[in-house]
């Protein structure tokens, strides 16, 4: 059966997406078990699936046993396998914690729907991972999407409903464009396969066929990476979301994304097409992932409402990772797959001590977190945590995909790209430091009178976020940590991945 | 001036495709930008299918069981793919038709101007 | 919205003359739908079981077969469509036709081969191809018909609601 773990990673969440409705008929409550252990089994094959890789080197599954590149492959290396590790475990974190989240937030008859359309979600990001076809991953990619649209129209606000449906709308034009990408490479070399696209691209690198093809599939994903000036739909999407929905999907969903520019940037394409580019492709992604730094950081700051501060932050980061890609070289792919993983392990901590604080207080306006040090201490130890590691600071993850992307930066001579990584960190420190300083030193609303004569009678309880919730949470926020100090396994892993994508 | 008319189809797609992106940014009636959508997305089929079709082929059927002398075949795969493409699209439509019937009940309107006054109302 | 207007749509009870009642108005519609009816199914069967060899296959042939309740439930009116294909039997069905697709994958796997790899069910690989597809093409059909009937009945139930 350990030859079949690539189809069952994908087959095993989605029929059981299919079963949890009529298991939700017996009885709501069981559809929350049959999601963790799904999720759980999905991480448990990632990681066995790991351990073959780096035994075996490059895993390739044929779908109905048809040969590449007749029949669908599943391939998967180094690069899979890192953000498969990321996505599987942070659904499976996602699916603990939405126990108690939804409870709240989701309505009591729509939970059997919201963890079948949730492990769909999962079954999306995991097909797109694992496939080695590019028509096959416009068809998760579109699972994907679909699933995303009706979890963020869950959520309970009715601005949640405009906010799903222009994801809708920006997410089909991207995937359009991705799709009308892969029309013209299919229609220059007659193949899907991306390993086999891979050989017999490089005849055609010189036709306008091929760069248009190169632009449709960089728009497309650029849009669902939400780049800098195609970010539109993702604040609104995150901040009213159900709070698991925009903890998962701010840590797998635009990494899948991310994934698949990778992988079409330097599989599909090569490092010689950009060479030959009629113009400079690399000067060009440098510019929007500069302005996605910049922007993001500066709009985060002029926030008012955490979630939506948090997603502008997304932005900002996204930009990292999209710094890293077109940096091009060894340390600058490293950085890049460092910060997917950094990210998913941050964000997803600080999304989900938002959802811990609405569960207690029902509000996301960053004034409601004052005082919350004293209610909530291990809730907000854990959100310190993220915001150090946010801002880059020293033994935390964030500090080392800073370091490998200065020091890339540098190496191809643009030392001019380091004080932005500083100036971009300067701003994420600024506006984390209002909310820290909201939840540590200043009393809860409405308390500051009573702070010093009553301090022994009105000494605040402390309320902290029910166990199913504090330990996912905390447990993210110490990876953060641990990650951080023993970097060695996740670098070299994908200094592994690198190698393979920029020989 | 002949060598570009020959390739009306391609011309057709890229008309097609405008005029859906065109709709989906200027229109301010949800119904109307998910109309623009699937005009967009036809586009796409439109152009698969025209890259598949070679000129004197027919519908990719195999004849007498695969014996004798066969017809020229169009190339079937850009249509399968067109397949999943047109069943995708019909997905979206559902799921964005359904999003916009649950506005309509919370909102009591579909035009996306009037629903932004409403939520700036509301905060 | 009038609840009584046991003709579904367009019956508009106002316009009722008192000789004729909504049961000698619909009787031409009904009679033909029931007339019709078998046809039409017989035709989506055979357009689903024809897919492996022809055109046509599990999505065409399901929007037939769901097309065919949803013509009964326009003429007989949605509770009377529901009687015959309640929503409890829809959801079942939905759920069991992916699991057709994915099952006959996994028993598959059982036998040796990849997922999907349905020649190796049987002793002759050509007909358990033939086998393996007309399965896969009954279970796509019986989901595409049952969805086709799901987005039929939610959306005439929220006009209810209203």
């Amino acid at each position: 059966m350990i030859k079949h773990l690539p189809a069952l990673l994908i087959v095993i969440p989605l029929l059981v997406a299919i079963i949890t409705p009529l298991i939700g008929r017996i009885n709501r409550a069981l559809s929350w078990y049959t999601a963790t252990i799904t999720t759980f089994i999905s991480f448990v094959i990632s990681l066995s699936l790991l351990k073959t890789v780096l035994e075996q080197g490059r895993i390739s599954y044929w779908m109905s046993g048809w040969e590449p590149p007749w029949g669908i492959e599943y391939a998967i290396d180094y690069l899979n396998i890192f953000v498969l590790i990321i996505i599987s475990f942070m659904a499976f974190v996602g699916a603990i914690y939405s126990k108690k989240n939804i409870d709240i937030e989701i309505d009591e008859e729509k939970k059997p729907f919201f963890y079948s359309v949730y492990l769909l979600f999962v079954t999306g990001i995991m097909g797109m991972t694992v496939t080695g076809d590019i028509f096959n991953i416009y068809v998760f990619l579109e699972i994907t999407s679909l699933s995303s649209y009706a979890l963020i129209a869950l959520g309970k606000k009715r601005q949640a409903l405009l906010a799903g449906f222009n994801y809708l709308i920006m997410g089909s034009i991207g995937a359009t464009f991705f799709l009308l990408g892969i029309g013209y490479l299919y229609l220059m070399t007659g193949t899907l396969n991306i390993a086999d696209l891979a050989v017999r691209l490089p005849e055609f690198y010189h036709t306008k066929a091929i760069f248009t093809a190169f632009t449709f599939l960089a728009v497309g994903l650029l849009m669902k990476l939400a780049v800098f000036p195609l970010h539109f739909w993702m604040p609104n999407a995150y901040a009213f979301a159900p709070s698991t929905i925009s903890a998962v999907m701010a840590a797998t969903g635009t990494k899948v994304a991310a994934y698949v520019l990778i992988r079409v940037m330097f599989t599909v394409f090569s490092l010689e097409f950009y060479a030959q580019a009629p113009f400079n492709i690399q000067y060009i992604l440098l510019v929007l992932a500069v302005a996605a730094i910049l922007a993001g950081s500066i709009m985060a700051l002029a926030q008012t409402d955490i979630k939506k501060m948090l997603a502008y932050s997304s932005v900002g980061q996204i930009g990292y990772i999209l710094l890293g890609i077109t940096l091009m070289n060894t340390n600058g792919m490293i950085g890049s797959l460092i910060h997917l993983l950094n990210h998913a392990l941050m964000k997803g901590t600080l999304f989900l001590v938002v959802g811990a604080v609405v569960y207690r207080t029902g509000l996301t306006s960053i004034e409601n977190f004052r005082g919350l040090g004293k209610k909530m201490p291990f809730t907000m130890a854990a959100f310190t945590i993220a915001a150090l590691s946010m801002t880059g600071v020293p033994l935390t993850v964030g500090f080392v995909s800073k370091w490998y992307l200065s020091v890339a930066s540098i190496e191809i001579g643009m030392w001019w790209l380091v004080p932005i990584i500083l100036l971009s960190s300067l701003l994420t420190a600024i506006y984390f430091w209002r909310i820290i300083d909201n939840v540590w030193f200043k009393p809860a609303l409405g308390e500051e009178g009573l702070e010093h004569g009553h301090d022994n009678h009105r000494k605040p309880k402390s309320n902290d976020a029910p166990a199913s919730m504090l330990i996912p949470t905390f447990t993210v926020a110490m990876l953060c940590l641990v990650f951080g100090v023993f970097a060695y396994g996740p670098v070299s892993l994908a200094e592994k991945a690198a190698m393979i994508l920029l020989k | 001036m002949i060598e570009i008319l020959a390739k009306y189809n391609y011309w057709i797609v890229i008309i097609l495709l405008c005029t859906g992106l065109y709709g989906i940014m200027a229109k301010q009636n949800l119904i109307k930008k998910i109309i623009a959508l699937n005009v967009f997305q036809t586009s796409v089929l439109l152009f698969y299918v025209s890259m598949s079709k070679i000129e004197g082929g027919t519908a990719p059927i195999l004849l007498n069981h695969g014996h004798g002398v066969q017809p020229l075949f169009d190339n079937p795969l850009p249509q399968v793919l067109m397949l999943t493409a047109i069943v995708v699209g019909i997905s979206t439509t559902a799921v964005a038709l359904s999003i916009v019937m649950l506005i309509y009940r919370q909102y009591g309107t579909i035009e996306e101007d009037q629903i932004l006054e409403l939520n700036k109302h509301n905060d | 919205m009038n609840k009584h207007t046991a003709g579904g749509v367009g019956i508009n009870p106002t316009e009722k003359s008192p000789t004729v009642t909504d049961q000698d108005k619909d009787i031409i519609k009904k009679t033909v739908t029931k007339f019709l009816l078998p046809f039409i199914q017989l035709f989506g069967l055979y357009v689903i079981v024809h897919g492996e060899l022809g055109p046509g296959g599990g999505f065409q042939g399901g929007v037939i077969l769901g097309v065919s309740v949803i013509v009964y439930a326009l003429v007989f009116g949605l509770k009377e469509a529901q009687q015959r294909m309640s929503v409890k039997t829809k959801d079942l069905l939905v759920s069991s036709g992916v699991l057709v697709y994915g099952g006959i994958g996994v028993i598959a796997l059982l036998f040796g081969g990849n997922y999907l790899q349905y020649n190796v069910l049987l002793p002759d690989p050509k007909f358990a191809s033939t086998i393996g597809i007309m399965g896969i093409e009954i279970g796509v059909g019986i989901t595409v018909a049952a969805v086709m009937i799901t987005l039929f009945y939610e959306t005439v139930r929220v006009d209810d609601n209203d």
